[in-house]
């Protein structure tokens, strides 16, 4: 038998023993960005449709809710920087390269295209509100006459947005449960799939229900596939992401991961809408809820689990 | 110019003087280190194996902490050392994460600090970095790789050598002499 003892004199805080420089905020930030860019493609899609009164819920009362998301998101984000008075630098350039780089671009234009848009369809949540100036007025009829081309820019970064939380972390190679371009694809559809969740949960209209729980068991679905698909990849990979699969695949990620997140985030709700769709009569905020934890429990998971896997040397 | 450095690893006794020249020489809070030593003990006893190896940045020629920062603060520099300009920093530890090395760490003040070969506090005045200068086995080398008569590259013909982890692409400058 072989031993190999390896000794180091480094003990640098939040790198070692493991790197744990990441903490909450990232994958809360992960998730609430997902969960927005989700809403506000089904927004803009569906006026792009000309859907705006068959689906009312997600075109106007749902993305009431993202500008106040998204400003979490970045609140936790800010909060996370370890040289806060420094920020505005991350707006002093643009690096292709860089994930981190443009998706800060992307979210300097999605915000305000939230705010826009929750401008817009105030009046679901207060019926009389009036904007009292004159030029507000004339902005709203400003905006109101171009949403479809608000919409079309909105869904196009809507749907960066939500690739950007997955290539974040496929940028790393040094991580290398993280270095695999499917987590681009991956939590994109995890966000459309928490975004149609949201949307079934404050929906009122049955047909509505019906039709984002469809779309969410597709989505579901297409994010089943795209973990198989991982997993798949990693084992045929070279031997440090065997190991990062190792992780899921016996290793200590491996109940919070299949059982929360496969499990009860994923094949549960999709049965549980599976049989509201046959006719069941369930309690209807079950599925769309385990569909929103799973999906913020799955970026917690990739996020703390990506930074234990490394390189072997 | 390409500055390296080469480390004997059948030299070094691991008795972390270049640590120490390292934490004084660029005031480097307590409890954090730029440089450290590895030691690996291979086999089982009494056929044991030993290699002793003093790391930091590898100053890696495709660096992944440079690609990742999102606002340039991590820059090559003169002679392709990789450092870090503290006052384009925004603290999101993308570069942290991105170094296969670990070979940062989050320095108190809020941005990331990491070996910078004492490029502009010694290098550019004609000394040697700290650690090569007190290395009491001078088992460190440290030069120009363009020159073909400098330290570093007078030791890499003659020996042989490895670099840690090539295979992440990274195209490392810490030479192991093995």
């Amino acid at each position: 038998m072989k031993e190999e003892i390896i000794v180091s004199g480094r003990m640098n805080p939040m790198v070692d023993p493991q790197l744990h420089i990441w903490e909450w905020p990232i994958p809360l930030y992960l998730f609430l960005g997902g969960l927005a860019a989700g809403i506000l493609v089904f927004a803009s899609f569906y006026t792009l449709q000309g859907k705006e009164e068959k689906f009312r819920t997600a075109v106007r009362i749902a993305p009431l809710i993202t500008p106040v998301i998204l400003v979490l998101g970045l609140l936790a984000l800010f909060y996370d920087l370890n040289h806060k008075l420094f920020f505005w630098r991350l707006y002093t350039t643009i690096r292709l390269e860089s994930p981190m780089s443009w998706g800060a671009w992307t979210l300097m234009v999605v915000t305000p295209l939230a705010f826009i848009w929750s401008a817009l369809n105030i009046r679901e949540l207060f019926p009389r509100f009036d904007w009292k100036y004159s030029w507000l007025k004339q902005l709203e009829t400003f905006f109101r006459k171009h949403i479809k081309v608000i919409a079309w820019i909105l869904i196009i970064f809507s749907l960066i947005l939500g690739v950007y939380t997955g290539i974040l972390f496929s940028a790393f190679n040094a991580r290398p449960l993280w270095n695999t371009s499917i987590l681009g694809p991956l939590f994109l559809t995890s966000g459309l799939s928490t975004g149609a969740a949201a949307i079934v949960l404050m929906s009122k209209s049955h047909e509505e229900r019906l039709h984002f729980a469809r779309l969410d068991i597709i989505l579901i679905g297409i994010e089943l596939f795209l973990i198989v698909h991982m997993f798949m990849g990693f084992l045929a990979s070279t031997e440090v992401q065997i190991q990062a699969a190792g992780l899921f695949l016996g290793g200590p990620y491996t109940t919070p991961f299949w059982l929360f997140v496969v499990f009860m985030g994923l094949i549960l709700p999709a049965t549980l809408e599976v049989l509201e769709i046959k006719g069941y009569r369930l309690p209807l905020i079950v599925a769309p809820i385990l569909v929103i934890l799973g999906g913020l429990i799955f970026r917690f998971i990739i996020a703390y689990a990506g930074q234990i896997s490394r390189w072997l040397y | 110019m390409r500055y390296a450095m080469a480390v004997d690893t059948r030299k070094c006794v691991g008795c972390s003087d270049c640590v120490v020249a390292c934490q004084t020489e660029n005031d480097v809070p307590i409890g954090y280190c730029r440089d450290w030593v590895v030691e690996v003990v291979d086999g089982t006893f009494p056929e044991l194996e030993i290699e002793i190896r003093s790391e930091r940045c590898n100053h890696c020629e495709n660096a992944p902490c440079v690609r990742c920062c999102p606002t340039g603060a991590s820059h090559y520099s003169d002679g392709g050392t990789v450092l870090v300009s503290s006052r384009k920093c925004i603290g999101c530890g993308a570069c942290i994460a991105s170094c296969p090395y670990d070979a940062r760490y989050p320095h108190p003040d809020g941005y990331p600090d990491k070996c910078t070969f004492c490029l502009t506090n010694r290098v550019q005045k004609g000394l040697k970095p700290a650690c090569v200068a007190v290395c009491p086995t001078k088992c460190l080398y440290f030069g120009d790789l363009e020159d073909p008569n400098s330290d570093v590259s007078r030791v890499l013909k003659i020996r042989k050598w490895k670099t840690l982890i090539p295979e992440a692409g990274t195209k490392p400058h810490l030479y192991f002499l093995i």
